[in-house]
């Protein structure tokens, strides 16, 4: 990584081992992280790190194109993909209630005050640039030019780092990082966390992970609204009582409406498509987990016990590979093995051919950890099992570090996309 | 008849036209902006705020040549008396008679008059004392104009230039340092009459001193254009715009050109303005939009990687000498991408600029092979015009082409030389060779 001398939002002197700047206190691991070789997270104070604004996943980002990915081969053969939901021992999902003591108080609401989506100021610059008063921020490429007010260097023209470059948040049963990656020139995904009460006196963690289509226009900020959307949607669903997956169905239409929103006729470039994006969110409320997604991005069941029985993707793509296969038109070695493979034939945004959220709720028999993630992750751990060995067996202690680390699985193998990674434990652990 | 939706300044706007992404290893970045100026001038004749911040100097050539049609010289006077009745009340004027020496015709006392039904009135009494005879130079009427121009303490400093002839009695240099002595300090507009004038200095006058230029090879023509021409300057409402260029360090300035309404060369005019700025004129606007084509080398980085490549703005400067005013800026950038179908994309504006471009080089190129006897040569860069005027919509050329050669297929650009050409439709091609149309939309 390399090594900043002075913080880039206010130029005060760093010492190297510094995280964050000592008088603004911006990330600066977030800062740096454009460009570099990935490092291993260090465990030192696990808790990180909500994004210096204390807003995490609301802000702008880029991505990159469903097309065929680069810099993979055929994926192998799924393995689950022949396995009946019993032999991973994910129960069919029950309308039951929760297993929650019905006698405890309702539990305060955990997500941070910063995860509320907040109107207005959604680019990372301009927060900075309303921070006023600050000293000019030195560029990080050059280090000899100020920073102008578009976010460039006065000197050299290098684009800054923008906070949606890298960010992380941890909550109480929920972790979640993401990374511009490699390849890209911005961060086009989005991520949003919150726990709730309920009131049934349990509690509910939610996880929304979205993945702006680059080959549309403002995909930055398709993601950004759809993940807050989606989040608020289900806040307020789950603490109304309502089941978890008609509030996860729910949510994917308000996230699609965000989206669909943003589609107006005054675009620069009229020529470009609608805003869109893919959503995939994961609610753990008591024994039960629930999924729902539009596209390609995905949830996997990760068991601590990685022998007794088998991880298992969550989530079907809404992609034309997954279609082939489904139809059975072709072996997935071949459908995946096309160049249309990544296409996507479902997604959030106003030129949607038809809208068709997908839920499906499970209860898993034993301990892990849900990974929900963009195909930034799951283009280098496409299967379960592959995914399985690289999440840390320690992930339902460490979701943050489990988070980081598959992060940098991406980044090692290419980082060709930008990623993000939610991690949910399972069962939620209880607090104290 | 006034139009009070409209404030005197004028609001400018940039906006940039170009495919950010490159591929990995690229480095070069093109960019169209256009730049549209609202709120100024065609009103009309409008009496206002803009009216006495104006002075405009009319030169008429009054060579012994002008006799020769005897309706050259009757032509050029009922024309300059047709513009000076559309000069507005409170507009500095004055009337030039240019020979080898340069002459005050109206007021005559060494400064401008102030337009009024009066002083118009004896202007055009005035032109009765043309007469026709003596020789040309050029260079001597330009600083007779800068100095009545300079004497009148307004804004906008124009001029409308008519010649006939080439410039015969002054050496290339004497016009150069004229030239290089005004430049900035007034406009002008030229116009050549008849067929005996030299394109190249009408044109390069025009150039240098921002201009238009034109042929009116038909005398009787005149009085229609000159009403036109001061209509226009008219309409200006801020003069000394500078398109400012702000690039960033390792890049490299490969060429900046006005593209439309005519191609001007603008990259050797550039003025320093400041760590890694410089000044490009622009002249003086009324409500109006130019475009400007601007390719910057950068510093090949890797995927992934954005910079800004260039910052253009519009810059006036301040009357007290004090920095100057940004009226408007666009951002210029470039991103690296391994996505071959965003970084292979041409820009539609870029692409039909780089030929309107291409379309005045190979009506020159070709015209002057023509001249040269090189057949071959003129007929394959008029064969390229040709399909090149077809191909973006540029009709006007395309007709003017057509006057010179036989076209025998638009798509292949096949043409064979016409055997016959008439001298004006030929100056005429030369003159207007530069002129350019919009993107269709």
């Amino acid at each position: 990584m390399p090594q900043l001398t002075v913080c880039p939002s206010c130029a005060e002197r760093l010492e190297p081992e510094d995280k964050f700047c000592g008088n603004c206190g911006t990330n600066l691991a977030a800062a740096a992280v454009a460009r570099k070789p990935w490092e291993p997270p260090s465990d030192t104070d696990g808790g990180l790190v909500a994004p210096r604004s204390g807003e995490p996943a609301a802000e702008t980002a880029t991505r990159g194109p469903h097309g065929p990915a680069t810099g993979y081969g055929p994926p192998p053969p799924r393995q689950e993909s022949d396995a009946a939901p019993g032999d991973y021992g994910l129960a069919p999902p029950e309308r039951s209630a929760p297993a929650a003591a019905p006698d405890r108080a309702p539990r305060p609401d955990h997500s941070a005050p910063g995860v509320v989506p907040r109107a207005g100021a959604t680019d990372p610059r301009e927060v900075l640039l309303a921070d006023g008063g600050s000293p000019a921020r030195m560029c990080v490429a050059c280090g000899t030019g100020s920073v102008d007010p578009d976010g460039y260097c006065e000197h050299c023209g290098h684009a800054q780092p923008r906070e949606r470059d890298h960010m992380e948040q941890e909550l109480p049963g929920v972790a979640a990082v993401t990374d511009r990656g490699l390849r890209h020139h911005r961060n086009e995904d989005a991520f949003a966390l919150s726990a709730v009460a309920l009131p049934d006196g349990g509690s509910a963690v939610v996880a929304v992970v979205c993945d702006g289509v680059s080959s549309a226009a403002r995909p930055d900020e398709a993601s950004a609204a759809a993940a807050r959307a989606a989040n608020a949607s289900l806040r307020v669903s789950l603490t109304g009582g309502a089941a978890p997956r008609e509030a996860m169905h729910e949510a994917l239409l308000t996230a699609a409406e965000s989206v669909n929103a943003l589609a107006d006729d005054h675009d620069p470039d009229p020529a470009a498509n609608a805003p869109a994006c893919t959503c995939v969110s994961a609610v753990t409320t008591g024994d039960l987990l629930t999924v729902g997604w539009i596209g390609d991005s995905r949830a996997y069941w990760i068991p601590d016990d990685r022998t007794g029985e088998r991880p298992a993707r969550l989530t079907e793509d809404d992609s034309w590979a997954a279609r082939m296969v489904e139809a059975g038109l072709m072996s997935e070695a071949e459908a995946y093995a096309d160049v249309r493979a990544h296409a996507i034939t479902g997604w959030l945004g106003a030129d949607a051919v038809e809208l068709d959220p997908h839920t499906a709720s499970f209860q898993p028999d034993r301990p892990g950890v849900v990974v929900v993630c963009t195909d930034g992750l799951w283009n280098y751990a496409e299967s379960a099992a592959e995914l399985a060995a690289v999440v840390p067996a320690d992930a339902r202690d460490h979701p943050l570090r489990c988070a980081q680390t598959l992060v940098g699985v991406a980044l090692d193998g290419g980082g060709h996309d930008n990623i993000t990674v939610a991690v949910l434990p399972f069962p939620t652990p209880q607090p104290g | 008849m006034a139009n009070f939706s409209k404030s005197h300044v004028p609001q400018f706007t940039a906006e940039v036209y170009q495919n950010e992404y490159l591929p990995e290893g690229a480095g070069e970045v093109n960019a169209i902006v256009t730049v549209t100026s609202t709120g100024g001038g065609t009103t009309g004749g409008r009496p206002g705020a803009g009216a006495s911040s104006a002075a405009v100097v009319i030169m008429v050539d009054c060579s012994g040549s002008m006799d020769y049609p005897p309706t050259k010289m009757r032509n050029a006077r009922e024309a300059t008396a047709a513009a000076i009745d559309t000069i507005r009340d409170g507009v500095a004027f004055a009337v030039v008679a240019g020979t080898h020496k340069a002459e005050e015709v109206y007021p005559g006392n060494g400064r401008t008059a102030i337009a009024d039904p009066a002083t118009r009135e004896q202007a055009k009494q005035a032109l009765r004392k043309l007469k026709p005879s003596g020789g040309t130079a050029i260079g001597t009427w330009l600083r007779l104009a800068d100095r009545l121009l300079s004497s009148a303490d307004v804004a906008i400093r124009h001029g409308i230039l008519l010649t006939d002839g080439r410039n015969e009695h002054e050496t290339p240099e004497e016009l150069r340092a004229a030239l290089d002595g005004c430049a900035g300090r007034f406009t002008c507009d030229c116009r050549g009459v008849g067929t005996d004038w030299e394109v190249k200095e009408v044109t390069g006058i025009a150039s240098a001193l921002l201009g238009s230029a034109d042929i009116v090879a038909d005398p009787s023509g005149l009085e229609a254009d000159f009403r036109q021409m001061m209509e226009t300057a008219m309409g200006k409402e801020v003069a000394d715009v500078s398109l400012r260029l702000w690039t960033p360090q390792g890049t490299r300035i490969k060429y900046v050109k006005q593209v439309a309404p005519t191609v001007e060369e603008l990259t050797d005019r550039r003025v320093e303005a400041g760590p890694r700025a410089g000044d490009y004129p622009t002249g003086s606007w009324g409500d109006e939009s130019r475009d400007y084509h601007v390719c910057v080398e950068v510093p090949a980085a890797g995927v992934g990687q954005e910079m800004l490549a260039a910052r253009v703005s519009l810059v006036l400067p301040s009357a007290d000498g004090g920095a100057p005013e940004v009226l408007s800026q666009g951002l210029v950038r470039a991103v690296w991408t391994d996505d071959m179908a965003a970084s292979t994309k041409i820009n539609a504006q870029v692409a039909h600029y780089t030929g309107q471009a291409e379309l005045a080089q190979v009506i020159q190129q070709g015209l002057e092979a023509r001249k040269a006897g090189d057949l071959d040569t003129a007929t394959s860069k008029l064969g390229r015009a040709v399909q090149l005027a077809a191909e973006s919509g540029n009709e006007d050329t395309a007709k003017l082409l057509a006057k010179v050669v036989d076209v025998v297929d638009v798509a292949t650009g096949t043409v064979r030389l016409k055997q016959k050409v008439a001298d004006a439709d030929e100056m005429t091609l030369e003159t207007r060779s530069t002129k350019t149309v919009r993107v269709k939309k």
